[in-house]
């Protein structure tokens, strides 16, 4: 089997030239003409690979037009696909009619960058809401994002069903629970759903734009505030690709500690989704059970990192908080009770059959739609995809210390509970054996800032699954561009996907089981 | 059905037994709140959370003040769907473009007294997105705010502190 890179350069061939920028070298990054950027999605369509991401970045300051990128993978391979649109043209053929993942960055990058993916089929913005105006760029380094943009009238055009008997309901922003703001439009016939469309973007920041005004290390704040749920994972993404562009090695017991801090955000995370899924399906035992758990977890990483959710914890060249020898056994033993308390109650939400009445068979996300969409996480290892950045990319120590994958077929809700049921004892296992193996020694290094001009890649399995970041330095060494993919940046679609054929009622219930970040997407 | 009433019994009731430095905190706190809610609110607050732009952080704290360890309701405080019966607005921040009109709307649906309480950094003052095109600061910059509980996220023992120090006025 050839990789990515050979496929790529014997259908490319010469027309191909590599870019030195970017780091680490493992990825590779092609610069290809315009015209010549879909035969390029095609040759990485043949050769099986998933669209990670694509972005547009601006590139005036060095002197040049913009910078359209689509990231291609392949198990542990990333490939990044590079074309440049010049000012007074600024447009891209799409590669959405190749790629179904690329349709909402796409629209997005029409949206805030103001380059054309000519030929998509759906010209609606995305996370530009219909109130403003065209023409407002924020992600051009000509726009000023400290000047508030005027309201426009404008309206969105949701899909719409007709037919006898046919209605729709809108739900959203505010929605009903504790939770993130979105808008869902069901198009019904009684209770049975014909279409869900999404309308995100209610909790757009200005994050991406908002990285171009820090320094390099104020970043990994803004980072962990991202997917406030996922604060380990992406300052750690954050901290990876930046370090990557400077060739900065933290030293091992700073490695371990992230991974740590990883697991028990993992854990953290599934006890009080895996709670929050029992509940949706009137089974309200088991959420406060997990609940408490969680609770449990959390105290004690306010107690030895001096954070519940350990917000800014890593940094650049290591981590904040060392752990001490009775910090170790705390773990240790609280790991312990945890494992036995979690895995009576797992037998509980096993032989329920109410329970199992709701979660089997509903908000089924087949295997090939998976694929198709290239969602990533425990929402892909739920419907047949082996994809665990742990495993397929790893870095220390989960180059030695390796979770094993938990992949199951069904694609449906108690998949994906199951996935992460499996994920929280992995990550109980490998926990133990970070903190048998953890090396001694200092928890940082220094960091310096990357020279200019230079790009750095990093992905990361969150407990939602694969985080990207990828940051560019500026002329000046400043930060130019920061891409961030949440892995609900992708997974959104299947979440439309997965509701047909389901039925009103179900939908919290689904939504729940896939739990994707509205903030992570609209950054 | 035995394993389930049997895992009830063996959890106990874990709303007592709080860790020791929090114990003395929460039992204060809840008996001011009991204390004010039944003068004030016949016994229940009823409280709509908006997250008006927020990280999510702020919410899965808000959350655990639902979890059997603080469990709110046991001083009659209460999460509604809907505004219309919310005596309180919990808002988190910060607000974004996208989401000030939704704010608008759901504080105009709320009755009197209608207080308002900003969560979070980003409610008090935009936190580290500032203000920008698309973050428009703290809650206040949009609706009148009665008190604010900042953290990054708050605990819950502050949340919960942080809702007496409103009604308790």
């Amino acid at each position: 089997m050839s990789t990515l890179k050979e496929s790529f350069t014997s259908k490319l061939g010469t027309d191909a030239r590599q870019d030195g920028n970017q780091y680490p070298a493992s990825v590779t990054v092609f610069h290809v003409p315009r015209e010549r950027f879909i035969e390029a999605a095609r040759a990485m369509k043949t050769s099986d690979a998933r669209l990670v991401a694509e972005w547009a970045t601006d590139e005036t300051l060095f002197g040049r037009g913009f910078d359209i990128l689509a990231c291609f993978a392949k198990g542990p391979e990333y490939l990044i696909v590079k074309t440049e649109a010049p000012v007074e043209d600024p447009a891209f053929p799409t590669l959405t009619k190749k790629f179904v993942a690329a349709y909402r960055f796409e629209r997005q990058i029409r949206s805030l960058m103001g380059v054309i993916p000519a030929g998509h089929p759906d010209p609606r913005h995305w996370i530009k809401h219909e109130d403003w105006p065209e023409d407002a760029w924020p992600l051009r380094k000509s726009f000023d994002p400290s000047k508030p943009i005027p309201r426009v009238n404008g309206e969105y055009n949701f899909i719409k069903a007709e037919g006898e008997g046919v209605y729709e309901i809108p739900v959203g922003p505010v929605h009903a629970g504790i939770i993130e703001p979105g808008h869902f439009r069901f198009q019904a016939v009684g209770e049975d759903i014909l279409n869900l469309e999404e309308k995100l973007g209610y909790v757009h920041k200005g994050i991406e734009k908002r990285f171009e005004a820090l320094s390099w290390t104020e970043g990994v704040k803004l980072s962990g505030r991202v997917s406030g749920d996922t604060t380990v994972a992406h300052a750690l993404a954050y901290c990876r690709a930046i370090e990557a562009m400077t060739g900065c090695n933290p030293p091992d017991r700073a490695l371990w500690l992230r991974a740590l801090m990883l697991e028990r955000e993992r854990i953290a995370n599934h006890l009080g989704d895996i709670g929050a899924i029992c509940n949706d399906a009137a089974f309200a035992f088991l959420l406060y059970q997990l609940s408490r758990l969680r609770e449990v977890i959390l105290r004690t990483n306010d107690r030895l990192f001096g954070h519940r959710f350990m917000m800014d914890r890593v940094i650049p060249g290591g981590v904040a908080n060392d752990i001490t020898p009775d910090g170790v056994k705390e773990i240790l033993s609280e790991l312990d009770s945890l494992s036995g308390e979690f895995e009576r109650l797992i037998v509980i939400y096993d032989e329920n059959p109410s329970l199992e009445d709701r979660v089997r068979d509903t908000g089924i996300l087949t295997p090939g739609d998976a694929k198709e969409l290239g969602v990533v996480g425990f929402v892909a290892r739920a419907s047949s995809q082996s994809l665990d950045c742990r495993i397929l990319s790893p870095f220390p120590p989960y180059d030695r210390i390796i979770p094993r994958m938990a992949v199951l077929q069904t694609g449906d809700v108690h998949a994906r509970a199951w996935v992460r049921i499996e994920e929280v004892r992995e990550s109980i296992r490998i926990i133990r054996e970070m903190l048998n193996t953890l090396p001694e020694g200092k928890i940082s290094v220094r960091f310096d800032p990357p020279p200019a001009d230079r790009a750095g890649f990093a992905v990361v399995e969150g407990w939602r699954g694969e985080i990207v970041y990828w940051v560019q330095s500026g002329p000046r060494g400043e930060i130019n561009r920061c891409m961030v993919r949440d892995p609900s940046s992708v997974n959104w679609l299947a979440v439309e996907q997965a509701i047909h054929g389901n039925i009103v009622p179900d939908f919290p219930l689904c939504n729940k089981s896939f739990n994707q970040s509205y903030s992570g997407h609209d950054l | 059905m035995l394993r389930i009433l049997h895992q009830i019994f063996r959890t106990g009731i874990v709303t007592e037994p709080l860790p020791k430095e929090v114990e003395a905190e929460i039992g204060i706190v809840g008996a001011r709140l009991e204390e004010a809610i039944i003068k004030r609110f016949r016994r229940s607050l009823t409280i709509r959370m908006v997250d008006a732009g927020s990280c999510n952080g702020c919410e899965l704290e808000i959350h655990a003040l639902n979890n059997p360890i603080y469990n709110c309701e046991r001083f009659g405080i209460h999460f509604t769907a809907s505004p219309r019966f919310a005596d309180m607005l919990l808002v988190t921040g910060p607000v974004s473009r996208n989401m000030e009109i939704a704010l608008r709307r759901t504080y105009n649906a709320t009755p009197p007294p209608k207080l308002v309480v900003a969560v979070g950094d980003c409610g008090c003052n935009g936190g580290i997105f500032d203000e920008n095109y698309a973050s428009l600061g703290g809650i206040g910059k949009i609706i009148p705010v009665d008190a604010t509980i900042p953290g990054c996220p708050p605990k819950p023992v502050d949340l919960l502190k942080g809702i007496l120090r409103v009604i308790g006025r």
